[in-house]
C-alpha cells in the first residue's frame, strides 16, 4: 500500500495502463502539459493535447476506439460533456448496437463535478445519471483513492465507453493504493463500508463519507447503520443493495445530484419492486435540489447533503417504525433540511 | 482511348445503375410500407468516383444517404435490401435499418445518421492508421475517406474536423458532397457562400472542387487526393458539386423544389452522360448496355427475393449487442 491522493492514484492507473497495452492513448485538454512524465516516457503520440474541441475530442476518442486504440480522454469538468453527447451518446452508446455489434467502444471519458470548488452551475453539475440513462455506456464515480485507481483501470481494460466522473472535493483526499499493477476493482460491485443491522445508507462519491459520519453519531446512539458505496453507477450492484435492505428493512439513498429520476430514484424503485416485503418504512432520498450549483460557498453547501440530514432521516425512520401513524415527508432535498 | 478506359467506364456504369436501380426499389417499398429512406439519386457519380480511387486497405465513413457509397464498395443488395426490411441477414442484423449500415468487411465503418457525426469519429478513425495500430488496418498507408454533405458542413464539428485533422496531420480525404439541400432547406438560404471548399481552405488543407455529376472528374479528383494523402501524410479535401433529385426522405412530394432548378439537374443526370459518353465513344453498343440494364435488373430482383424471404430478428435479440 502506499498513501497518495486520489489524483495521484488516477495518475498511476494511467501509467500502469499505458505502460502494459501500447493500445491506450491520453488526449485532451491539457492532459500533455499537466503530465509531461507520461509524455517522456510514452511519447507526443500517445500523449496529446487536443483543440478546446470537446465534441471532437470524443468524437476522435470514438473513431479511435472502433479502430483498435483504447483512448482516454479528459474533458476537464463534467457540465462541458454536454457539448460531447453526441459522440458519447449517439456514437459510442448506440454504434455497437445499430451495426449488429460490429464495433466496440474502449473509451474513458474522464469529468470532474461536485461541490467544493465553488466553480458554479457551468463547471460543477452532477449530471451522470443522464449517462446512465444513455444505452450502451457504463458510469463510475468513486470514493477512495484505491478506487480511483482500481476503477480507472478496469475502466481502461473494459470494451465498452465508460464515463468515469471524479468528485472534486475528493481528488485532494489521501488514502491507501495497493501498489499492484494488476489491482483492479470489478465494475458493477459495490463496497459494503460499514455493516449496520438497522438502516441502509447507499451513496457513492463525496456523499459516502457524510453516510459514513452519520453512521458513526448514529452508532454513539445506538443505531447500526450499514453503508454501501456504489462506486458503479452502471452496471449497478443491486443484489448487495437488496441483501442489506432484506436485514435492515430501511433504506436511505444519498447523493449530491438532484433527485428527479436520479440514481436514488432507481435505487428506492429497486427496494419498493423487489424488496417490498422487507421493508419496515418507506424509502428516504436526500439528494441536491432541481437547480443549478452556486458558486457561493454556503449556498452551495446547502445543496449538498449533510451529515445532520441523514442522521435526522434515519432516526425518522426509526421512529416512523415505532408510530406509524407520523406523518413525513420522504423525498427531501439537502436544501429543505434545516441545519 | 484506351479499352482499358472504356472497360473502367463501364464497370462505373454498371454500379451507378446499381445504386439507382437499388434505390428506387426501396421507394417503391416504401410506398408498399416499408420503412422511408434517404436516397442518394442523382450522386451516384461522386460515390463510384471516390470509392473507386481507394483500396481494400482503406476505410470509409458515410452518413444517412450510404448506399451507394456501399454498393460502390461493393456490398452485396441481398444483405443491404434485408437491413432496410429489418431482417436477420441484414449487415446489421436488422438493428440499423437503411440509415446507419456499416460493413465492416467492406471497411465501411462507423455509419452515422446524425448529420455530422461522421465527420466527428474520421479523425480517430485515421489516427488509429495513422498510429498503426487499427485493428482494421491492414497494413500500412491506409487513408480514411469521410463523406458528408453541406448540410454537415454548417455543423460546428465540420470546422473542428478539419482543424484536427490538418494540426495533426492525419491521412484522411474529406469528401463534400454539396447536393444543394440540407434536409428540407436550399443551401442558398443557409449559406453566404456557394462553396463549401472556401471555408475549408481557410484550415490549411488542399482542396478541389469538380463537377460531382462527371464520374471521370470525380474519380481523377479523388485519385490525385488519395495520392497526395499517401505521399504526404496530410489530409485533401474534395467538394462534389452535384443535386440530390429526389427528396430528404421517401416519402417527399418535393412540393419546395424550384421546378426550373431539378429540370436542369436533370438534364445533368450522370448516369444518362455517362451512358451518352459511351455510346457517342464509338465503342459500346445499345445491346451492351441494355445487357447491363438486365443484369441489374436481376441482381435488385433478386436482392428483394433474398430480403423478403430472410428471417425477423428473435425479439430475445432486443438487447444483444448494447453491450460489449
Amino acid at each position: 500500500m502506499i498513501h497518495m491522493t486520489a489524483a495521484d492514484a488516477m495518475h498511476l492507473a494511467l501509467r500502469e495502463e499505458m505502460q502494459r497495452d501500447p493500445r491506450v492513448l491520453l488526449m485532451g485538454e491539457g492532459v500533455a502539459t499537466k503530465r509531461p512524465d507520461l509524455v517522456r516516457d510514452f511519447g507526443t503520440a500517445r500523449v496529446r493535447n487536443t483543440p478546446l474541441a470537446e465534441a471532437i475530442i470524443a468524437g476522435t476518442a470514438v473513431g479511435a476506439a472502433a479502430s483498435g486504440l483504447r483512448p482516454v480522454i479528459d474533458l476537464l469538468f463534467a457540465p462541458f460533456l454536454t457539448y460531447a453527447m453526441d459522440a458519447l451518446v449517439n456514437s459510442a452508446g448506440k454504434l455497437r448496437y445499430l451495426s449488429g455489434g460490429q464495433f466496440e467502444f474502449p473509451l474513458v471519458t474522464l469529468a470532474m463535478t461536485g461541490s467544493g470548488c465553488c466553480v458554479c452551475a457551468q463547471h460543477n453539475h452532477n449530471l451522470e445519471a443522464m449517462f446512465v440513462h444513455a444505452p450502451g455506456l457504463h458510469v463510475v464515480m468513486p470514493s477512495t483513492p484505491a478506487d480511483f485507481k482500481g476503477l480507472l483501470k478496469t475502466a481502461i481494460r473494459d470494451a465498452n465507453p465508460t464515463l468515469f466522473f471524479t468528485d472534486m472535493a475528493l481528488l485532494y483526499q489521501e488514502g491507501e493504493v495497493p501498489e499492484d499493477a494488476d489491482y483492479s476493482v470489478p465494475l458493477g460491485k459495490a463496497a459494503m463500508r460499514r455493516t449496520g443491522t438497522d438502516v441502509t445508507l447507499v451513496s457513492y462519491a463525496k456523499t459516502v463519507n457524510v453516510c459514513m459520519q452519520a453512521a458513526e453519531q448514529l452508532h454513539a446512539q445506538g443505531i447500526a447503520a450499514e453503508v454501501i458505496d456504489l462506486r458503479s453507477l452502471k452496471p449497478l450492484d443491486e443484489a448487495t443493495v437488496l441483501q442489506s435492505l432484506r436485514k435492515t428493512g430501511r433504506l436511505i439513498v444519498v447523493h449530491e445530484a438532484s433527485g428527479l429520476c436520479g440514481i436514488a430514484a432507481e435505487i428506492a424503485a429497486l427496494a419498493v419492486s423487489q424488496a417490498f416485503d422487507a421493508l419496515r418504512a418507506p424509502v428516504v432520498r436526500i439528494t441536491g435540489p432541481d437547480a443549478p450549483s452556486a458558486s457561493s460557498w454556503a449556498l452551495e453547501q446547502a445543496a449538498v447533503p449533510q451529515t445532520d440530514a441523514v442522521v435526522r432521516a434515519a432516526f425518522d425512520l426509526m421512529q416512523d417504525a415505532q408510530h406509524s401513524g407520523v406523518a413525513m415527508r420522504h423525498e427531501r432535498t439537502a436544501a429543505n433540511i434545516p441545519a | 482511348m484506351t479499352a482499358t478506359t472504356i472497360h473502367t467506364r463501364l464497370h462505373q456504369l454498371e454500379t451507378m445503375l446499381l445504386i439507382r436501380a437499388y434505390e428506387e426499389q426501396l421507394v417503391a417499398l416504401q410506398r408498399q410500407g416499408a420503412p422511408g429512406t434517404c436516397t442518394s439519386v442523382g450522386q451516384e457519380a461522386c460515390a463510384v468516383g471516390v470509392v473507386d480511387a481507394l483500396e481494400a486497405r482503406d476505410r470509409i465513413l458515410t452518413n444517412h444517404r450510404s448506399a451507394a457509397h456501399l454498393l460502390a464498395r461493393g456490398a452485396d443488395p441481398k444483405r443491404l435490401m434485408a437491413e432496410v426490411l429489418g431482417r436477420v441477414d441484414g449487415y446489421c442484423g436488422g438493428h440499423s435499418g437503411s440509415l446507419h449500415i456499416s460493413a465492416r468487411e467492406f471497411g465501411v465503418l462507423l455509419t452515422s445518421t446524425i448529420v455530422g457525426a461522421e465527420l466527428s469519429m474520421a479523425p480517430g478513425v485515421a489516427l488509429a492508421q495513422k498510429l498503426g495500430q487499427g485493428q482494421f488496418d491492414n497494413g500500412s498507408g491506409g487513408i480514411t475517406a469521410v463523406f458528408f454533405g453541406d448540410g454537415a458542413a454548417c455543423e460546428g464539428i465540420f470546422h473542428e474536423s478539419l482543424n484536427l485533422a490538418v494540426h495533426w496531420q492525419l491521412p484522411l480525404l474529406f469528401v463534400c458532397e454539396n447536393n444543394q439541400w440540407q434536409a428540407f432547406v436550399h443551401r442558398r438560404e443557409t449559406m453566404a457562400d456557394e462553396a463549401i471548399s472556401a471555408w475549408a481552405r481557410g484550415h490549411g488543407i488542399a482542396t478541389q472542387r469538380v463537377d460531382g455529376n462527371d464520374v471521370e472528374a470525380v474519380h481523377a479528383a479523388a485519385s490525385q487526393a488519395v495520392a497526395e494523402i499517401r505521399a504526404t501524410g496530410q489530409p485533401q479535401f474534395l467538394e462534389l458539386v452535384t443535386y440530390r433529385l429526389r427528396g430528404h426522405f421517401e416519402p417527399d412530394d418535393q412540393a419546395y423544389v424550384d421546378p426550373s432548378e431539378l429540370k436542369h439537374w436533370q438534364a445533368r443526370d450522370p448516369i444518362h452522360t455517362l451512358r451518352a459518353w459511351l455510346l457517342d465513344s464509338g465503342h459500346v453498343d445499345v445491346a451492351t448496355l441494355e445487357a447491363m440494364e438486365r443484369r441489374v435488373r436481376t441482381r435488385i430482383a433478386e436482392a428483394m427475393q433474398f430480403a423478403q424471404a430472410s428471417a425477423w430478428p428473435e425479439p430475445e435479440t432486443l438487447t444483444t449487442y448494447v453491450y460489449a
